[in-house]
C-alpha cells in the first residue's frame, strides 16, 4: 500500500474526476438527437424485431463480428500459458449433485435453444444462449469423468472457430453477392442472422467452458491431445 | 476516376480468416502467414491508387452508412499507417519463420505448442491493426482496440517464464484501464451527439463538459496506451521479455496504433475543445519522455531493455506534433513531420528489435558488457542494426532525419525554438546509448563468444527493414502527396526551404 | 432529478472507486475485480441514460454496445486471471513486483 500523502493526492485527484463525470453527465441534453428514430424506421428492413438484436447482428454487425474474435482470442491467450490436465480438476460429485444435474442440464439446454430462438422477438440472442450453454458445459466438466476425458481436437477448435468463420462467411459471401461487406440480402436477413447466431451460440459456449479450464487440454502425461510431430513437454 | 474496389473488406478479412485458419490447421502457420503477408500488398497498392485517383475512401459495412451503421474510411494517413503495418509485418512474418522454424537449435527450440499459437494470434493482431486504421466508428475502434491489446498480451505472454507473465500482467492491467477511460469517453460523446461516426462527430462537435471530459479521458486513456511518460512503466518489461518478433510489433507498430487515434481525436473530431495548453502540455511531457527514456537506456544492462526504452524516448518525440502543430503557419509541417517520424521509427526500431532478437537467439543472453565482438559473428545483423540506428539518431541520409528535419523547421519557422533544442538534445543522447552498445559490439577481439546458427530469413529481414529505414531519407518528399489527401492541417511542408 | 441521471452519476463514481482500488491495491485479484468495477460502472452509466425519455422505449444502440462490452469484458477477464494464475505459480505470490524499472 502506498504512504498516506501519495493516498491523499490520488483520492483527490479521483474525487476532482467523478466531479468532471458529473458535470458533463448533469450537463447533457436532455432530448437530444439519438440513432433511436433511425433504428425503428430501419428495423423492419433488418430481418428481426428486437431493436436490441437488430443493432447488433444487422446494423452493426461488424462490431459484433470483432468482439467474437475478441472471445477467440481470449482462449488462444489462454491457452499460450500452460497446458491442464482437466481431470485433475474434477472432485468426486456427491449424489445430489448428479441427480440434479440430471435435471438441469436438459433444462439449460432448452433455455439456450429458446433464448437463441427468441432473440428475434424479445431480449435473447446468441450472447445470452451461449452465456447459458456454457454454464452447462461448466457444470458437466466439474463432474462428469468420462466429458472431460473425451475432449478431443478437432471438434473442439471446429466449435470454437465456427462462430467467427460463419460470419465471416456470410458477410463475405454477402460481397460476392454483389452487396457489400454484411449486407444481407432483405428477404433473408432473418434467416441468415439465425445461422449465424446459431454457430456463435456454440462457439460462445464452448469458448466458456475452455476459458474456465483455464489451459490447454492434456492428457495425464502432459502431451497434449493432438497429432503433432516430435516430443512435447508441459510448458513451464 | 478509378474503378472502386472494396479492398479495405479484404485488408482487414485476409488476416483475420488467415488468423482463424491458422488455428485449425496449427502445422500450415507459417505458409499461411506468408500468404496473407505477400497477399495484403496488392491489396495496399490497390487502396493506394484508388485513393490517388478518388480522394479519401468510404465504405458502409452493411450498406447502411453512418450514422446507423460502421464506415470504413482510408485516407493519406490511414494508408500510410496500413503501408508502415504491412512493411514491419512482412518483415516479421518472414523473420518469425526463422525463429519459430521446428528445427531451431538453442534459443530456438520451442515448443511445438509456441508454434502453434503465434501464428493464429500474430495474424488476428495483424487484422486488429489493419481494422483500426480503417474504421471510421468510435466504438468500432474500442473493439479493435481490445482485440489488440488481448493478442498484444498474449504474445508477450507466449515467451513463458516469470519476467514474461508479469511484464503480460501489467500490460494487459494497464491496457484495460486505458481501453475503459476510452469507452467513457465514447459514451459522453455518444449521448451528447447522437452518433458513433468520426465524421458526424467531428461536424457536430461543440466545446461543452462532455465534450471536455471525453476528450480528457480518451486522451488519458490513449497516452496510457502509448506510453507517454510518466505512464510509460509497463512498456519497458513488456517489449524486452517479449519473443524477439513480438517485441517488434509492439514497438513498431502497437503503441503507433494508439498514438494514430489520437492524432485523429485531437486534429480531425475535437479541434474545437482542444485548448493549446493541454497541447503544450502533452509536449511537455514528451520532452520528459525523451530524456527519462534516453537515461534509462544509458543505464540498461540488456539490450532489449535499451532498445525499450529507447522506444519510451522516441514515443516522446511522437507528442511533439500537438504544440508544434500550435504555430503559426506550421501545422502540416509538424503533421509530416510525425507522420514520417511514425513511419521511419516503425522501420528501424523494427530492424533493431530483429537485431537484438537474433543475437539473444544466437547467443542465449542478451547482457551488453558480456556482448564483446559480436560482430564477428553476426556481420549482418550488426550492420543492420548500424543502420538503424543511424534512422532512430536522425543522422542523414535517413528517414529519422527527415523527420527531425521536419519537425525542427515547424519548430523554428513557428517561434517554439525550445522544442528544437529539445529535438537536438535527444539526438545526441539517442546517439550515446546507442554506441554504449556499438562500442562492444564492433570491438576486435581474439576469442569471440560462441554462437549458435542463424536462420537467414532473420538476419535478411532486420537488414531490409533497416535499408527500408535508408531509403525513405532518399526518397524524400514523395510520400507527402499522399500525406495530403484528407490531411486535416494545411499548409506548406518546409517554411522559409526547399520542399 | 430522474432516475436515469442518478444511476448513471452511480456508475461515475463506480469508475472512480474501481480506478482508486486498481492504483492503491498491489494483489492481483483486487486489481482485476477493480478493472470489472470500473466497467461495470461504464456501462451502467450506457443502460440508464439510454433510457433519458421516460415516455418511449430505450435506446437500443447503448444496449448493444453495453452487450458488446460486456463480451469484451469477460474475455479480458479471463486471459487476467489465467495470467494471474500464471504469476502465482512462476513467482509464488500474487503480487507484481514493485520494483520492475519504475
Amino acid at each position: 500500500m502506498r504512504p498516506f500523502p501519495a493516498k491523499l493526492i490520488i483520492i483527490l485527484l479521483l474525487m476532482a474526476l467523478t466531479g468532471l463525470f458529473a458535470w458533463a453527465i448533469l450537463s447533457l441534453p436532455l432530448n437530444g438527437t439519438s440513432l433511436r428514430t433511425q433504428v425503428f424506421a430501419n428495423i423492419g428492413h433488418s430481418g428481426v424485431s428486437n431493436p436490441v438484436t437488430a443493432v447488433l447482428l444487422n446494423f452493426r454487425g461488424y462490431d459484433t463480428l470483432l468482439e467474437i474474435t475478441v472471445l477467440f482470442l481470449a482462449v488462444l491467450g489462454v491457452w499460450s500459458l500452460g497446458t491442464i490436465h482437466i481431470p485433475d480438476l474434477l472432485q468426486p460429485a456427491g449424489l445430489f449433485l448428479m441427480a440434479l444435474l440430471r435435471i438441469l442440464l436438459p433444462a439449460m439446454m432448452l433455455t439456450a435453444g429458446y433464448l437463441l430462438w427468441a432473440g428475434a422477438h424479445a431480449p435473447g440472442g446468441a450472447f445470452q444462449a451461449g452465456a447459458v450453454l456454457g454454464g452447462a458445459g461448466i457444470l458437466l466438466l466439474l463432474t462428469e469423468v468420462r466429458f472431460a476425458s473425451t475432449i478431443d481436437w478437432w471438434p473442439l477448435r471446429t466449435l470454437l472457430s465456427a462462430g467467427i468463420l460463419v460470419f465471416s462467411g456470410v458477410g463475405l459471401g454477402s460481397m460476392a453477392l454483389g452487396g457489400r461487406l454484411l449486407e444481407y440480402p432483405r428477404d433473408w436477413a432473418g434467416i441468415l442472422i439465425l445461422i449465424i447466431e446459431s454457430a456463435a451460440t456454440l462457439s460462445i459456449g464452448v469458448t466458456l467452458m475452455v476459458l474456465f479450464v483455464g489451459g490447454k487440454p492434456s492428457k495425464a502425461d502432459g502431451t497434449v491431445s493432438m497429432k503433432s510431430t516430435g516430443q512435447r513437454e508441459d510448458k513451464t | 476516376m478509378v474503378p472502386v474496389i472494396a479492398w479495405p473488406v479484404w485488408i482487414i478479412f485476409l488476416p483475420l480468416v488467415s488468423g482463424i485458419l491458422a488455428f485449425l490447421f496449427h502445422r500450415r502457420g507459417a505458409q499461411l502467414g506468408i500468404i496473407t503477408a505477400l497477399g495484403l500488398v496488392p491489396a495496399l497498392s490497390g487502396l493506394t491508387w484508388q485513393l490517388l485517383g478518388n480522394g479519401p475512401q468510404h465504405y458502409t459495412v452493411g450498406g447502411w452508412g453512418a450514422p446507423l451503421g460502421i464506415d470504413l474510411f482510408a485516407d493519406g494517413l490511414s494508408v500510410i499507417m496500413l503501408a508502415m503495418t504491412a512493411l514491419v509485418g512482412i518483415g516479421t512474418t518472414f523473420y518469425a519463420t526463422g525463429y519459430y522454424s521446428p528445427n531451431g537449435e538453442g534459443k530456438g527450440k520451442h515448443h511445438h505448442q509456441d508454434l502453434a499459437l503465434f501464428w493464429p494470434l500474430w495474424l488476428l493482431l495483424w487484422a486488429a491493426l489493419n481494422g483500426l486504421f480503417l474504421s471510421a466508428d468510435v466504438f468500432n475502434i474500442y473493439v479493435a482496440l481490445e482485440l489488440l491489446g488481448v493478442s498484444a498480451v498474449a504474445l508477450v505472454a507466449l515467451a513463458g517464464g516469470p519476467s514474461a507473465v508479469d511484464a503480460a500482467m501489467r500490460y494487459l492491467l494497464v491496457g484495460l484501464l486505458g481501453s475503459l477511460s476510452y469507452l467513457l469517453g465514447v459514451a459522453l460523446l455518444y449521448f451528447a451527439y447522437g452518433t458513433l461516426s468520426l465524421g458526424l462527430l467531428a461536424q457536430s462537435m461543440t466545446s461543452s463538459p462532455a465534450s471536455f471530459a471525453a476528450i480528457t479521458l480518451m486522451t488519458a486513456g490513449l497516452a496510457m496506451k502509448t506510453a507517454l511518460f510518466p505512464l510509460h512503466f509497463w512498456l519497458p518489461p513488456a517489449h524486452a521479455n517479449a519473443p524477439a518478433p513480438v517485441s517488434t510489433v509492439l514497438s513498431a507498430l502497437v503503441v503507433k496504433a494508439s498514438f494514430y487515434l489520437l492524432l485523429r481525436l485531437w486534429f480531425q473530431v475535437f479541434i474545437n475543445v482542444v485548448t493549446p495548453s493541454v497541447a503544450h502540455l502533452l509536449g511537455i511531457l514528451g520532452v520528459a519522455a525523451i530524456f527519462w527514456g534516453s537515461v534509462q537506456a544509458l543505464l540498461a544492462q540488456r539490450l532489449k531493455l535499451l532498445v525499450a526504452y529507447s522506444t519510451v524516448a522516441q514515443v516522446g518525440y511522437l507528442f511533439l506534433v500537438f504544440p508544434l502543430a500550435q504555430g503559426k503557419g506550421t501545422g502540416f509541417g509538424a503533421w509530416s513531420g510525425v507522420i514520417y517520424f511514425i513511419l521511419s521509427h516503425a522501420c528501424a526500431k523494427g530492424a533493431t528489435f530483429f537485431a537484438a532478437g537474433t543475437v539473444l537467439y544466437g547467443f542465449g543472453h542478451d547482457r551488453i558488457e558480456d556482448l564483446v565482438g559480436v560482430a564477428q559473428r553476426m556481420p549482418v545483423t550488426m550492420f543492420a542494426f548500424a543502420i538503424a540506428a543511424i534512422s532512430i539518431i536522425g543522422l542523414p541520409p535517413s528517414g529519422g532525419f527527415i523527420a527531425k528535419w521536419l519537425l525542427l523547421n515547424s519548430a523554428l519557422a513557428g517561434g517554439q525554438w525550445w522544442w528544437a533544442i529539445v529535438i537536438l538534445l535527444g539526438g545526441l543522447l539517442t546517439a550515446a546509448y546507442k554506441f554504449r552498445f556499438f562500442s562492444r559490439a564492433f570491438r576486435y577481439v581474439e576469442e569471440v563468444p560462441t554462437c549458435h546458427p542463424i536462420p537467414w530469413t532473420m538476419e535478411l529481414t532486420a537488414l531490409t527493414l533497416g535499408l527500408v529505414a535508408m531509403g525513405l531519407g532518399i526518397i524524400g518528399t514523395l510520400p507527402f502527396e499522399i500525406f495530403q489527401i484528407g490531411a486535416p492541417v494545411i499548409g506548406p511542408v518546409l517554411i522559409g526551404g526547399m520542399p | 432529478m430522474s432516475v436515469s441521471i442518478l444511476y448513471s452519476l452511480v456508475g461515475s463514481v463506480l469508475f472512480s472507486l474501481g480506478f482508486y482500488s486498481l492504483i492503491a491495491y498491489a494483489h492481483l485479484l483486487r486489481k482485476i475485480l477493480a478493472i470489472n468495477i470500473m466497467g461495470s460502472g461504464v456501462f451502467l452509466i450506457l443502460v440508464s441514460l439510454a433510457y433519458r425519455w421516460p415516455e418511449t422505449s430505450p435506446d437500443p444502440v447503448p444496449h448493444a454496445m453495453v452487450l458488446t462490452g460486456l463480451v469484451v469484458a469477460v474475455s479480458a477477464t479471463a486471459l487476467a486471471l489465467a495470467l494471474a494464475c500464471r504469476v502465482q505459480e512462476t513467482t509464488s505470490s500474487a503480487q507484481l513486483p514493485e520494483d520492475e524499472s519504475d
